[in-house]
Formats: structure tokens, sequence, C-alpha cells
């Protein structure tokens, strides 16, 4: 196992952006002084469970809450039809298309249920545990309907249908080209087709979903607690659901244990929870269990990918064509029909091509609804293409870095327009992959699989490689709109000077793990010149930062942290007007630097941050017409999206007797432009990895034929822990953006886009000389050991989506 | 209802509790000690682990009726007040934590890993760990954090300083 290294040491730079500052977060999380949901108790506060459906597919034909109103405990019980006006539909804000079918989605299911874990009845009750016994005692009567579990079986003519007024269960087609695909494959001299599964995933952040509701019924005014990454997002999205005017709720996301995308969502129990607490008056909480959350809390990934790539014999890439199937389940979240759209630029990746065509197909089946898991479509694109470019380099008896440098976007050729249409700002592919493939050792491992090969050894050696990039920094605003979808991509922040010269920074990002309270400190103490202890970071609360858009898509580093970076610049522009007053000195001739404004000739002339903000506290001499007050807001809406790329890759030993993987060294290079610091930037990559060469080894939402979530719980889904996983060397290369004035491209999801197919270009690579050419996920040693005697990838995942 | 004693971070507590209750359950919603989380139904996730009579259990998989008489240090008393234990020190230093859902688990975890091995190999620190589970780290930091806090209670422990 490689050799634990220490991690990235603080060294006082003077500077504090760029320095790896321990996390202000840290001192409260690692007492347990923490406020997650569950632990909001509300004087009077009641406790609401759900019953979920057991079926996939079924017509609710009776429903009796009579029993569970009887018991003990019980404060009421209501079934779908009890709530329906109230409740409304769930909303999704990506209509992708004009024809989209989006079905009413009610948080209380009515008539039908659609999958397993969808709910038909609440009980309020006086604790956890009286809601829970109570759900016993209301009865349901169900009439079976076939479960749709196939992709491609429910395209079918006459398949059953999950949404019978729909009258299909093809819920949207979205095509998209660059240059002229039929011409290219016509050019090529090689294709190379493959079909690859992206099963699906369980997001499975730790913290599950848990929501308080706590209204003042004579008024009208709800405060919601929500373990959400969308604070702000939710609240407007509960007022156009519920008709309860928006500023008459305030949402709080307290401390947040984790999201992954999987709390990026608008959930049935935030609505019922509001519904509750109005139509009882009372506060009311509610906590989902880990096997009710891997039923009721959205899935990953689930797509069948067709890609064929066209080539020429000398190895120059002219074209790429994707046919994808996206499983939604059963109904539209959020942003369901997106993901796979987030993906579709991202196909040609870093490669020079002349022609690309994508279509997506939509599918509706009666499984729990997928929606945006970290990377969302980004991971599936990147995994396609890399794992394809791996195929066509073995097709061609070429070396698979060697064919990558000959069609990947040289840097000097920066910015460089690709076939689908983004405009990549910056980057630098030959570094991280030349600093990657040194640190790795490529050339001594490569002999190493040489002789264990030569040898018949029973432990062969793969190498995988993935180059990637990825576009984040969602989003820029008319490209959203451009894209159907139905917000804005922009992010606000503010500064607030304290008379003694303390500073809060109110941002409209959410963080649930991340960070961003250390990061935005860095930021704003060195553009304000303040100690770095001096800033307190505000965010998460509706009432005391009114205005966002939230945490999700490595969005917000670069653009909350833009918008940060604006705000402390006009901060700095009030106060440099008030030193000159009070300097009397003209505004051009007061300089800043590090906290002190001085006067240009005169360096005896000077006023601290601090005395400029206590002298507008005090607004006794203030320049004519200047409001006394250094605060300043910022929005940022940013032009383009950010590229972050990289190298990884990773060497895996299999051993031919068992068919166990087990990964021997890893090693990335990623480039995420300018970095603020540096320990949170290599705990995101290493937190990503894990998820990445997770799905790659590890895990896999399984259904039954009959539409039953088979790894139900955390015992059936391989969640891996520290003994599954391996030590990762992780180094960088900077190139900044040149699309932000902080250099930087977000660094959420790297890691979890780039691993997974250097994982698996790993297994396949160990696996050719046993006629292996693909590897399905997750690659369990049954599977491996399945490909090593005659079936050639192992199988077809049968859970996943098929 | 069954009578229950037991000492939780230092403070005698009795109750009346159902049989069925939970341990976790007890601390969190009867105590109020809200610092120590649950993060799944079937143990596997070890986020509510606790120290009973000085050993780990997840308590969510034991009853409050089963901790009768027994002395509980949850993350809010392993250290005293406004102290850090050396183990909530290391995390802090080598980021070997992220959302913090699962750390109060893991830092009581490897309370009793290193009790029972004060000098742990990594790969001893893995399998030693291997309950509890972590969703943002990839584990390299939280391996980081216990080795070099195993570092530092073997040198105060043998210049007979600190804890």
């Amino acid at each position: 196992m490689t050799e634990l290294l220490a991690p990235p040491s603080d060294v006082d730079t003077g500077h504090e952006i760029g320095r790896a500052r321990r996390r202000k977060e840290d001192a409260k999380l690692v007492h347990g002084q923490t406020m997650w949901t569950d632990n909001i108790t509300v004087p009077g506060m009641a406790h609401f469970a759900l019953l979920r459906s057991p079926m996939a597919h079924a017509r609710i034909t009776a429903i009796d809450v009579s029993g569970a109103r009887a018991l003990p405990g019980v404060i009421a019980a209501f079934s779908g039809a009890d709530l329906v006006e109230q409740l409304g539909s769930l909303p999704t804000a990506w209509p992708v298309t004009p024809e989209m079918v989006s079905p009413p989605h009610p948080p209380l299911a009515v008539d039908e249920v659609r999958y397993v874990g969808d709910a038909v009845a609440v009980v309020v009750a006086r604790d956890r545990y009286a809601a829970a016994d109570a759900l016993e005692a209301i009865s349901v009567d169900y009439d079976p309907l076939p479960a749709v579990v196939d992709l491609e079986a429910a395209l079918a003519d006459g398949a059953p249908l999950v949404h019978a007024d729909a009258g299909t269960n093809r819920c949207f087609v979205w095509p998209f080209s660059g240059g002229d695909y039929e011409a290219a494959r016509a050019a090529a001299e090689v294709v190379v087709a493959r079909r690859f599964v992206q099963q699906r995933l369980l997001p499975t952040a730790m913290e599950p979903r848990a929501v308080v509701v706590a209204p003042v019924a004579a008024s009208g005014e709800f405060t919601v607690y929500s373990a959400t990454q969308i604070p702000h997002v939710l609240r407007v999205m509960l007022a156009l659901t519920t008709g309860i005017s928006e500023q008459k709720i305030r949402v709080i996301a307290p401390d947040v244990g984790g999201g992954f995308g999987s709390k990026l969502d608008v959930y049935a129990e935030e609505v019922i929870g509001l519904i509750l607490a109005r139509t009882l008056g009372r506060p009311v909480k509610w906590t989902e269990s880990r096997s009710e959350g891997y039923q009721a809390t959205i899935h990953g990934r689930g797509q069948i990918q067709d890609i064929e790539i066209a080539a020429k014999r000398d190895g120059t890439i002219l074209g790429l064509k994707v046919d994808l199937l996206a499983d939604m389940g059963a109904y539209l979240q959020l942003v369901t029909a997106g993901v796979p759209l987030l993906g579709a630029f991202m196909y040609p990746a870093i490669y020079k091509m002349d022609a690309y065509s994508f279509t997506c197909t939509g599918v509706f089946t009666t499984k729990t609804p997928t929606d945006a898991y970290r990377g969302a479509g980004r991971p599936e694109a990147t995994y396609a293409v890399e794992r394809i470019v791996d195929e066509l380099a073995h097709e061609l008896g070429r070396d698979p870095v060697d064919l990558r440098r000959q069609n990947w976007i040289r840097h000097e050729e920066f910015p460089y327009t690709t076939i689908a249409g983004l405009t990549y700002d910056s980057g630098n592919y030959e570094a991280a992959t030349a600093k990657a493939l040194a640190l790795f050792d490529y050339d001594g491992l490569r002999a190493e699989q040489a002789a264990r090969r030569a040898r018949n050894d029973p432990v062969q050696l793969g190498i995988g490689v993935s180059t990637f990039t990825e576009m984040c920094g969602l989003a820029p605003s008319r490209v959203l709109g451009s894209l159907s979808y139905g917000a804005g991509g922009w992010e606000a922040a503010g500064v607030r000077v304290l008379p003694t010269g303390k500073v809060e920074v109110v941002t409209g990002s959410s963080a649930h793990g991340q960070g961003h309270e250390t990061a935005w400190s860095q930021i704003a103490a060195d553009l304000l010149g303040v100690p770095f202890e001096d800033v307190e970071v505000i965010h998460g609360d509706t009432q005391s930062s009114p205005k966002g858009m939230d945490t999700y898509g490595s969005r917000s580093l670069v653009v909350g942290g833009i918008a940060l970076h604006l705000a402390a610049g006009k901060v700095v522009d009030k106060a440099r007007r008030i030193a000159a007053h009070l300097l009397e000195a003209s505004v051009d001739d007061v300089q800043f630097e590090k906290g002190t404004f001085s006067v240009k000739g005169s360096p005896e002339a000077k006023l601290t941050i601090q005395e400029v903000a206590l002298a507008t506290f005090a607004a006794h001499n203030l320049p004519d017409g200047m409001e006394p007050s250094l605060d300043s807001d910022a929005v940022f809406d940013p032009e383009n999206f950010s590229y972050p790329h990289g190298t990884h890759l990773c060497a895996v030993e299999v051993d031919t007797e068992t068919g166990r993987p087990t990964i021997r060294s890893y090693v990335c290079v990623d480039d995420v432009g300018s970095v603020i610091n540096p320990l949170i930037v290599e705990g995101q990559v290493h937190g990503g990895l894990a998820q990445g060469i997770a799905q790659a080894l590890y895990e896999e939402a399984v259904y039954d034929d009959d539409g039953n979530l088979v790894t139900g719980t955390m015992a059936d889904y391989l969640v891996p822990s520290a003994a599954d996983l391996p030590n990762f060397v992780t180094d960088r290369t900077e190139t900044p953006a040149t699309s932000n004035p902080l250099g930087v491209k977000g660094v959420g999801e790297a890691g979890t886009i780039a691993s997974t197919p250097a994982v698996i270009n790993a297994i396949v690579d160990a696996l050719r000389p046993f006629g292996v050419d693909d590897m399905a996920m997750p690659a369990t040693p049954e599977r491996v050991w399945r490909a090593l005697h005659g079936g050639r990838q192992g199988g077809v995942g049968d859970g996943g989506a098929r | 209802m069954v009578a229950v004693t037991m000492m939780v971070d230092g403070v005698a507590c009795s109750d009346e509790v159902e049989p069925r209750l939970l341990l976790a359950h007890y601390l969190r919603d009867r105590l109020g000690r809200v610092g120590t989380p649950i993060g799944c139904d079937t143990t596997n996730c070890g986020a509510c682990t606790v120290l009973l009579d000085g050993e780990s259990v997840k308590s969510c998989s034991v009853l409050a009726v089963q901790a009768h008489g027994a002395a509980i240090t949850t993350i809010q008393g392993l250290a005293g007040d406004g102290a850090w234990h050396p183990l909530q020190r290391a995390f802090h230093d080598n980021h070997g934590l992220q959302c913090g859902y699962c750390t109060p688990g893991m830092i009581l975890a490897a309370v009793d890993l290193l009790r029972r091995n004060p000098d742990p190999t990594e790969e001893e620190i893995r399998i030693g760990l291997e309950g509890n589970l972590c969703r943002c780290t990839g584990y390299v930091n939280i391996v980081r954090s216990v080795r070099a806090a195993a570092l530092e209670m073997r040198e105060s422990a043998t210049s007979g300083v600190g804890r």
C-alpha cells in the first residue's frame, strides 16, 4: 500500500489565500456541539411518520387510517386523499423539452403507487415510537399493477405504463449534435462501439434527511428546518407548491451532514411537514431512517450508454456518437430530467474531433426517482468516453496515454471551443499528465505488468488511465435559460463591517461539510486586510442570508466566492473614500495594502480599515452625501462554466484465482485552477475518489423483477469502509481560470468524475490477455471471476439501469 | 416501564423507560445529549458509537435498559469542559472530517482502538475502524488523524504529561 504522507502544512505566506488553514468548522463538530436537524426540538413538537408502499406499482383500492387515529399518543392520521388539495404536486424545475412528459407528483399517493417507498399515509404522534407503531394500524388495499423495471422493455410497444394518462414511458427525447457524425463515420478506418451500464447508486450522505416545521399559526408564519443543500431554492419552491406566501416562510439549513446532490431537492416530507404544521397548528418533525431513505431519497446514475467512436488508423479521433437511455424513476424530482444533459456536453471531453452526435431518451420506471448525485451526468459521460478511448487504443495497438496525447487539446490551443460548443478557457493536460506519470512510475508498472503476463502470474496487474475534464461552476444564467432550466445560476454575497472592525460575510452558498466558513474567511481576510479570525461567515438561513442559489455542481467557490470577491471590493472602495476624506487626501492618492489606507508620498498619513470602520459607525465626519456604512452586497453571474481537469492513474492487482481486484496504487494530478486552501482541496479530492471508486468496485442499487429494492439497507448496500479503500497520492498543477478574478475552477466533483473509469480501465487492462474487453460495474470478485472464465464482461448488472 | 440508572458523561441519570428504547434515543431524546448522531438502522455506520464502561458500542444496538448501571461517555464528555482530547485535536489538525456527522462515532471508536492497541499500523487502523462509515473524507485523513493522536498519546504517556 502507498505510504501515508502528512497533510499540507499551514505555512504563513503573508497571504490568506493559498494557506492550508485548519478549518473553523471543526471545533463544534469534534465536540458534538452540533445542530443537525434531528437535534432540533421545539416546544409542543409532534413527530410524523409515513406509511410507504410495499409494492412497486399498484392501485390503491381502499385506505383506512382510523385505526391509527384511535391509538394512544396519536394526534392525527391522514391518507393522501385527505390532504390532496393542500399538498399539490412536487416541483420539477427542468422541462428539458417543450414536449416533456411531466406527470403530477403528489407528495402522498392518492390513487396509485409507483415505486416501493411511495408514501400513502401519514401519522402524527407525540413521539417517534408512537408514530411508527401507529403506521401498523393503517389498512391499505392494493390492486397490483405490473412493475416497469427494465429501461428497454419500458420503451417497447405495449409495455405496461408507469403513468397511464401519459400514454408512454418515454419522458423526453433530447438530441444534440455538432458537425456531421455520419460523414465522420464514413471517413473512419476504425469504429469501436460499446454498451456501458451506469448502475443506480444510493448517495448515502451520513446524515439522513430530516425536517422540522415550526408554525406561528395565528399569523401564518412558518420556520422550516431541513437537512437540505438548498434553503433558498426550497423556500421559493415551497411557496409555489403550497400557495403559502414566500415572505411567510423562513427556511433554515442548520448543520447539514453531507448531501452529494441527494439534498438538492424539494421532497415530499418537506411539503407534508409544512401542511401538517399549518393544519394542526403545532410544530412537527420527521427524520428518515436509513432504510426508509434508501427508498425515499433520490438515487443517482441509472443509465444505459451506447457509444461509438470513429477514428483513423493513425489514431486521429474523427467523431463520437452516444445514444443514452436515462432512468427517471417513477417521477421527476427537481432536476431529474436535466442530469443527463449536464453530461451531454462532456462526452467529447478533452479531445478534438470533427463530429459529435448525442441523443438522450428519458424513461419512466417504477423505481425511486433519480436526480443529481455527485457529478450528475458528468461522471457517466467521463466514464463512457474514457472507457471507449481505452478500447480504441487497444484496437489500434497503442498506449492509452499516447493515444490521448495525440488527440487532446494542447495547452497552447486554449481557449478552445469543443465540438459540443463549450469554450474551455484554460488547461494544461500535458503538465498534469507528465506529473502524474512520474508520480505513478508508469513505465515501471508497465514493465512489471509485462513480466507478470510473461510468467502467467496468478496475480495480474492492470493500469487504468483517466484524463478528465468537467464543466462546473453552475452556471451562466443565460446558458441555463437556453437549456430551459427554471432558474438562473448566479450567487449572492454580502460583507458587513462591524463597528469594531470585525467582519460578517453573508453568503448564499449553503455549506454542508465543504469548509466554506474557512475558505470564505480566507478570501475576505485577504481582500479586506483583516485577521482570518475576525471573519464570521453567515449562511443557510433565508432570514440572515436572504439571497442565494445554494450549493451543488462545484459552484460555491466559482460563483459564490466570486460574489464575495466583488462585495469585498465594494467595501474597500467605500472605505477608501472615507479614509481619503479623513486623511484630507485625494481618493486617487490613497492606497490600500494589508488592511491599511495610506497616502502616496506621506507614509505617516494612514488609517487601518478598523479605524475607518469605527469612524464610519460614528458618522461624525463623512464625505458629503455618503451613507454611514461600509456594508456591500454583490451578485455574480458567471460568463462561462469552469473546466477543471486532471490525470488519474490506477494500478489494480487482480487475483485470477479468486477474481478479487485490489487497488495497489492510485495517483491523481488535478488542475482546479488557483487554490484558496490546499488542505480543503485535498480533502475534496479524497472524498470524491472514494465515491468514484465505490461505483467501480462496490456499490449498486439492485431492483428485482417485481421492482423491489433488494439493497434496501446499509447491510445490503456496500458503502466502503476504511478497510475497503487504499491510500491516494494526490497532487496538483495550477492553470488559473481566466473566467473569474480568483482564477478558481471548483473541486467538489472532480475526484468522483475521474476515478471510476480509471479503476475499470485498470481491471480490463489486467484481463486483456484473457480476452476480456469490458467489465460491468461494480466489478465484484464474482463478476471478475466470471469474466475470466468466459463471460466477456462478467455479465451486465442485473439491478441497476437495465 | 423499567427503571434505569447510569452515569452519562459524569452525570448520574435515573429514568423510567420502555424496555425497547434504544440507548441512542435515550441519550438524544430523553437526556438531550444530541452530540451522538444516528446514521442508520442496521448498526452498519457507527455514527452513534459511544463508550460503555470504556468500550466502544453502537448505541443504536444497545437498549437503554442494557446500559443500566454503566458509565457512558459520549463525544460531549470525552474531554473536560472546553478541552480537546488528542483525537479531537488530531482530527482537526489532519482534516479528518468534513461534514462531521460520522466524527463523534469515529473518534470514540478510535479511543477504544488506541486503548487496545496504542501503536496501530495503518492497516490495523483501517481494519479497526471498519465499523464506522464516512462518506466525505475517503478515510485517508482519518487514518492520518488516528496515527497522529496515537503518537501524541504515547509520548504524553511516556513523559507523564497530559491525559
